[in-house]
């Protein structure tokens, strides 16, 4: 047999990989060496975090190829970019440069208010944000090959990505005693397709690999959520917006593999020095919630 | 007979519920002290250098290179890297096989494939039938040379090598816990029983 590329198998694959690692917010190549060596398993390349595009207001939009070009050629480690939601020309674009991953991306202003990219389409694999079951499945059944939660991106508040992760995995687990009939009804309350909602049940996870994301900012954050049972973070400003991104970086990577180890977590949490300054999500005005974008 | 599984980061959790579907008991190793009760380690797939960092920071070293000394490693893809004494590039390898490995050598994800290989090893002793074993490669990385008493397992029809045994230590470029084929554990969990019964002579003795 000839080989076969960019089947779903493999862009699910990479996803697999990443499983208990951390996947951080750059915007330098400076930025992406510090995260390299602090163990994360992925970069975000971007051009601003964010915490700046929430306080900058105006568009955000894909970033500047030769800066996602500069980051590719510093790391050895996956590199990964965003575009709008919709926005299916940055995405070949990204593909055009190599990326590894593409996120579609809520934290960028959306290009289109009713669809999202034929994922399909492209060799490259998509991750997507999702608030709940329902979301998560109708990208999955776009092509994406991995899922992310929300989140509230730029806060430092972790109550959204809690939030987002108890509806899809409690969901989840609400599937595993429902009967079959029980399922179409299910599937259209959700907005799900029925076929995906049908393999989560007999999965009894998601169909791809499922991280959080979305105002993660310490250790003990990203510990928290791989209790809840992700399969592992994205954190964004909650490291370079910090005192000490190094430290705080490497904190964060292992709090995420010993995640159940109390004495650990205390251990890498003592003396990061300050946190990003965070914004409560309840503060912010309902028209500036990013999470909502999306469909 | 039990296996443990490098817990640090990676896709670990697809090889123990491999192992579990073949009957095994399997626990997950993220400490030094998690290595002494197990007969077997498998290094998933990851990112090699994470997997690196962690096992430096967490004095997992020396305790995994005594380990694979006296016990059976299989080292997948991130995994395979550490095993090899070579990676081109510093960073923390474990160097418990003679071999050379090149990272992402096929590229970056665009480049990852699926291809069917021969792998004699895996053949189930009638004569000249043989499944060809299908393999994911996921950025994978190639190794590029085997010395000494490494062997070469499987390579790709061109012939850049993609698995190598050196006696009860095992090293894949791709992901056989990731498609539906035990044969590649099946096959690791007689290394580990040979391993057992040449450390342990009551093993297998019946009374």
């Amino acid at each position: 047999m000839e080989k076969q590329v960019a089947t779903f198998e493999v862009k699910k694959g990479l996803a697999q990989m990443l499983k208990g690692g951390v996947i951080m917010d750059v915007v330098t190549a400076e930025h992406a060496r510090i995260a390299e060596d602090a163990g994360a398993v992925a970069v975000m390349a971007l051009e601003r975090v964010p915490a700046d595009i929430r306080a900058d207001g105006g568009v955000a939009r894909m970033s500047d190829p030769g800066l996602i070009e500069e980051i590719m050629n510093t790391v050895s480690i996956p590199v990964m970019a965003k575009v709008r939601i919709g926005h299916f020309v940055e995405a070949q674009i990204l593909e055009s440069l190599g990326v590894d991953y593409v996120d579609e991306s809520e934290v960028l202003t959306p290009a289109d208010e009713e669809h999202h990219i034929n994922k399909h389409d492209f060799k490259i694999p998509f991750v997507c944000g999702c608030r709940n079951l329902g979301e998560a499945l109708r990208r999955v059944g776009e092509g994406a090959a991995m899922i992310r939660t929300k989140g509230e991106a730029g806060t430092g508040d972790v109550v959204e990505a809690v939030r987002h992760a108890r509806s899809v995995l409690g969901d989840i687990r609400r599937l595993q005693t429902m009967p079959d009939e029980e399922l179409m009804a299910f599937a259209k309350h959700l907005g799900a397709p029925y076929e995906l909602l049908k393999e989560t049940k007999e999965l009894g996870r998601l169909p791809v690999v499922n991280f959080a994301a979305g105002g993660l900012a310490t250790p003990a954050d990203a510990a928290l959520m791989m209790q809840l049972g992700v399969d592992g973070v994205f954190v964004g400003s909650g490291i370079f917006k910090s005192g000490d991104p190094a430290k705080r970086a490497e904190a964060i990577v292992k709090a995420t593999t010993h995640f159940e180890d109390a004495a650990i977590l205390a251990d890498v949490s003592r003396n990061l020095g300050e946190p990003m300054v965070g914004r409560q999500v309840t503060d912010i005005p309902e028209a500036e919630l990013i999470a909502q974008r999306g469909w | 007979m039990k296996i443990g599984v490098l817990a640090l980061q990676g896709d670990f959790a697809e090889h123990q519920s491999m192992l579990e579907g073949l009957g095994v008991q399997v626990s997950q190793v993220r400490l030094p002290g998690q290595l002494e009760a197990i007969d077997g380690l498998i290094i998933p797939g990851g990112e090699s250098t994470t997997i690196g960092k962690l096992a430096v920071d967490f004095n997992l070293m020396e305790p995994l290179i005594s380990f694979g000394e006296a016990k059976p490693i299989w080292g997948t893809c991130a995994g395979a890297i550490l095993l090899s004494k070579d990676a081109r590039r510093p960073q923390p390898l474990l160097g418990l096989m003679d071999i050379s490995v090149e990272r992402n050598a096929f590229g970056r994800q665009v480049e990852s494939f699926e291809a069917d290989l021969d792998v004699p090893a895996l053949s189930e002793s009638r004569k000249g039938e043989q499944r060809p074993f299908h393999a994911v490669f996921i950025r994978a990385p190639l190794i590029q040379e085997v010395r000494g008493e490494a062997k070469t397992l499987s390579t790709l029809p061109d012939g850049r090598i993609v698995a190598a045994q050196e006696g009860h230590l095992l090293a894949t470029s791709f992901h056989p816990e990731l498609t539906g084929d035990d044969r590649f554990h099946r096959y690791f969990l007689q290394l580990v029983e040979i391993s057992k019964a040449e450390t342990d002579p009551m093993a297998g003795v019946v009374e």
